[in-house]
């Protein structure tokens, strides 16, 4: 068990009613974290169309996560 | 290299989010550069309609500290890719109204083709890359967080 920090923005922000938290998890992996939060919180964003950021820069779905990072699911972009 | 050449090239590139509204006339400005031939800027307005919906206003939102190192990624690249002088964008958060400038990018280069390039270059990379969301108000009454739709919002609860 280790402590992440989680960002929400956009829809997945508005999913989660929160706009970030703290919480313990075995996920070892943003795949795995992103999996375990979609069950709890039924976001409806498929783990594909969805990118990883770890202490605010982008990482690979399998990168190995680490006590106190922060990470933030990144949904399909819209700027412009 | 001269302390005034290596000022220049320090502040010839820049990326932010503004929830402050855009003064285009003024970012244009500020380009102004004697070695410049040509400028080229786009602007991105808040459209009424999208597929064919009303739409009544946006909002956009930015995960700030990583979409300040994409976009400077990007206008990095767009000064390694074609021989330009300067690069700006300034992409807005917050709500918008019909008409509003959401998203503006300025370019010099001595020749316009480089200007052109790199402009066209810097909004689609920013558009694909940039960790910023758009959510539609509808004059229906409803919303939504583009290009975010999934199956479910068509074919009802698919949980």
């Amino acid at each position: 068990m280790f402590t992440l920090h989680v960002q929400y923005f956009a829809i997945l922000r508005e999913q989660r009613g929160l706009t970030q938290e703290t919480l313990t998890t075995t996920a070892a992996t943003p795949t795995a974290l992103y999996a375990e939060l979609r069950a709890r919180h039924a976001f409806t964003l498929p783990a594909d169309r969805v990118r990883a950021a770890v202490n605010d820069e982008f990482v690979a779905a399998t990168v190995l996560l680490r006590d106190g990072d922060r990470i933030v699911f990144i949904p399909p972009v819209a700027g412009g | 290299m001269t302390r005034e050449t290596l000022t220049v090239d320090l502040t010839a590139m820049s990326f932010r989010i503004s929830s402050a509204v855009l003064d285009s006339t003024a970012l244009q400005r500020a380009l102004a550069d004697e070695r410049a031939g040509a400028c080229v800027t786009f602007e991105g307005w808040v459209r009424n309609r999208n597929e064919g919906q009303p739409v009544l206003s946006l909002e956009y939102e930015a995960y700030a500290l990583l979409a300040d190192k994409e976009g400077a990624r990007i206008l990095a690249e767009s000064r390694e890719k074609f021989p330009i002088l300067s690069a700006h964008c300034v992409h807005r958060v917050g709500l918008l109204q019909l008409g509003e400038l959401a998203v503006w990018v300025g370019v010099t280069a001595e020749h316009r083709g480089a200007a052109f390039d790199a402009c066209r270059y810097i909004i689609d990379e920013a558009k694909a890359r940039v960790p910023i969301w758009k959510k539609e108000h509808y004059a229906s009454g409803t919303t939504a967080w583009i290009n975010c739709a999934t199956r479910g919002d068509f074919a009802g609860d698919t949980r």
